[in-house]
């Protein structure tokens, strides 16, 4: 039995229950309680663990206000990134009055190192249409749309397979429970932009539009879908509501921090020992999600590196990296604002010490710059001047200027953008120049990257020991850079080298460093 | 028009007009529309938008306004197999781009373009597929390879 066990891989001691791993040990499991431990495609698992008891008490004991009131006073903000406050969000939508109101389920989740929405709606996806139900009847909605990405095959399948199984139940579709209240859900899916996951531009995207966002007021929950009152929530966001409904809000709020009461899901990725997803309470801080939960720092060829720790990305391309000052920090929606990170939709990128960090602002740049939908200007044009300007410091073109010129550019973005997308499109590059300012000015002003990653700044070095001066380098040196004596270590002249790395990839005998 | 080549012309728009039947000719549901066009034809042809256009009494404009918005829509034939790569956060950190540029080698594809000359394979990027865990990630049509390195053959 013993050598079946998992063993810690730090500790070396075998583990006997899930709760002896240092993974799950420091989580706190709510939305994922029961991913992987039903069956996603039978609702009868899901109702055997009391599901759609919350629904059946908000439809059956309370009344639009009430179920509103209870999501306000447990505190719940939106898990998409706002972190707005979703019973006032409900509130608002329940106050218009018009005879047809929507609820749309916001699975766009397309930040790039994020996985949470896709995990919830794959391990559990009837606790999403249970929470979409609750909203429906808080707001006096019959109609509800899930906008999933396509890029997710297995969510899209999951999910409509649930829609499908509630019907069949009586739990969507005419006379739910029962009453004489009706709420049918339409699964849709994207098409592959990721501007889509803006509200707005999510609902011109149902509407057979381009993905484009309209300006706000007025706000979806007077005027959306249709020009009807509509509700957008997160996944998430619509799982825990269940919970909430069910239990209270006095013990949601047992959890978490005051302002930010729960449990958040994020997705730990990168240079990490474990990577997944986890789900603690919010104020956990940094330190224990990346050294407790995840293990440690690893090197880039994955073995655990004790001092590598250099810098956490929070919240994809609208997020910002954190440094270590930061570790101790516990992970709130205000306290990640106050400093210019966002939580966003919860991915977590951990980078170690050879990571470098202009590249990564620059691969955040491309992001959204290909996926800026064009239609307001300071976000069309900001972010490719501003991934011209990250581009020439990687290629050693930038000079004493090129900084001011980013920050006051990324400043003028952030104000004047349309939506979502481009005002927190510069939070990458803007985070850069305050927390690695010494780095980013070494490339600028010494033509050096510390990390080495940036090709055009690395000039490369014969490494003399290594040399045996076979004059194979001499030959594939298209500008004639390196000379050297036969059977002598041979030599590159800075000024000509054009850093094609032909010379490195002909050695035979690895005596070509990248250099410094 | 000759009348065999109307009984071509009406064989080929069958399959359209059974999907515009399917969305009930509704105009917002254009998306799902033509995300069911190019399932069938596996890319957008000119004249099945233009059709639609007609169809559904909408601008041919708008039609190819919301075909080039979104990219998973391809005005071009795509390949028999789509080779997707993972350009997400992890996923290029832990190495997505020599991967790229590897399998564009052996390819053999010709610059500026995705699709080799033979319609055997199309190379794309996307931006996440959620599935960081495996970084980096390669998708050959619908199934997902993870942990690539880019000596790991493809096919």
């Amino acid at each position: 039995m013993e050598r079946l066990l998992y063993k810690g891989n730090i500790s070396g001691k075998s583990c006997k229950t899930q709760h002896d791993i240092n993974f799950y040990k420091k989580q706190t499991r709510k939305i994922l309680a029961d991913c992987g431990n039903i069956n996603p495609e039978d609702i009868e698992e899901y109702i055997s663990r009391g599901g759609y008891e919350a629904a059946k008490k908000a439809v059956t004991e309370m009344n639009s206000i009430d179920i509103c009131q209870e999501i306000l006073n447990s505190g719940l903000r939106g898990r998409g990134g706002g972190g707005f406050p979703t019973g006032r969000k409900w509130l608002l939508a329940q106050k218009e009055i018009n005879d047809k109101k929507y609820v749309i389920c916001n699975a766009d989740e397309g930040d790039p190192g994020a996985f949470m929405d896709r995990s919830v709606m794959e391990g559990n996806p009837h606790s999403v249409i249970e929470g979409m139900i609750i909203a429906a009847l808080g707001i006096g909605a019959d109609e509800g749309y899930v906008y999933v990405r396509l890029e997710y095959p297995l969510a899209v399948k999951r999910i409509k397979k649930a829609v499908e199984e509630a019907t069949k139940l009586g739990i969507l579709g005419d006379n739910i429970f029962g009453t004489d209240k009706s709420f049918m859900i339409h699964v849709m899916e994207g098409a592959g932009a990721f501007v889509c996951g803006e509200e707005t531009a999510l609902m011109a995207s149902i509407e057979g539009k381009r993905g484009m966002p309209n300006p706000k007021p007025p706000f979806p929950a007077q005027s959306g879908l249709f020009g009807k009152p509509t509700i957008i929530n997160n996944v998430e966001t619509l799982a825990s509501v269940p919970g909430i409904i069910k239990n209270g809000a006095l013990e949601y709020r047992s959890i978490g921090t005051k302002e930010s009461p729960g449990t958040k899901t994020f997705a730990l990725t990168g240079h990490v020992v474990n990577t997944g997803l986890i789900e603690v309470p919010f104020g956990t801080t940094l330190r224990e999600i990346i050294f407790d939960i995840g293990g440690g720092v690893t090197d880039d060829e994955g073995n655990l590196d004790p001092d590598g720790f250099k810098a956490v990305q929070i919240g994809g391309p609208s997020g910002g990296c954190l440094t270590a000052q930061h570790l101790d920090l516990p992970l709130s929606f205000d306290s990640l604002t106050s400093i210019g990170a966002m939580i966003g939709s919860g991915g977590l990128v951990v980078m170690n010490k050879n990571t470098c960090m202009v590249q990564v602002a620059k691969f955040f740049m491309q992001f959204t710059q290909n996926e800026s939908c064009g239609k307001c200007v300071p976000c069309r044009e900001g972010t490719k001047q501003m991934l011209a300007l990250l581009e020439d410091i990687t290629e050693g073109k930038a000079d004493e200027h090129t900084l001011e010129i980013l920050y006051n550019l990324g400043l003028a973005i952030k104000k004047a953008s349309l939506c979502g997308l481009g005002k927190t499109a510069p939070n990458p590059v803007l985070s850069l120049l305050g927390y690695f300012r010494e780095e980013i000015e070494t490339h600028v002003m010494q033509q050096r990257c510390p990390a080495k990653k940036c090709k055009s700044l690395l000039t490369p070095v014969v490494i003399e020991e290594k040399c045996k001066g076979c004059g194979l380098c001499i030959k594939k040196c298209p500008v004639g850079a390196i000379s050297g004596e036969k059977k002598q270590p041979h030599f590159i002249n800075e000024a000509l080298c054009i850093k094609c790395g032909a010379c490195i990839e002909a050695c035979r005998l690895y005596a070509i460093s990248e250099g410094v | 028009m000759h009348k065999h080549d109307l009984g071509q012309a009406a064989r080929k728009f069958a399959k359209v007009c059974e999907i515009l039947e399917k969305y009930d000719y509704k105009s917002d549901k254009l998306v799902p529309i033509l995300q069911a066009v190019q399932e069938e034809y596996r890319y957008l042809p000119e004249d099945v938008l233009a059709f639609i256009a007609t169809t559904l009494d909408i601008s041919p404009a708008r039609i190819y306004g919301v075909a080039t918005f979104y990219s998973h829509f391809a005005l071009e034939p795509k390949g028999k197999y789509v080779v997707r790569v993972c350009d997400g956060t992890a996923c290029h950190v832990k190495g997505s781009n020599p991967l790229l540029s590897e399998i564009r080698n052996r390819l053999n594809l010709p610059k500026g373009k995705t699709t080799t000359p033979d319609l055997l394979f199309t190379l794309e990027t996307v931006s996440c597929l959620g599935a960081c865990g495996i970084a980096p990630v390669v998708v050959v049509n619908e199934e997902v390879h993870p942990l690539m390195t880019p000596v790991k053959q493809l096919r």
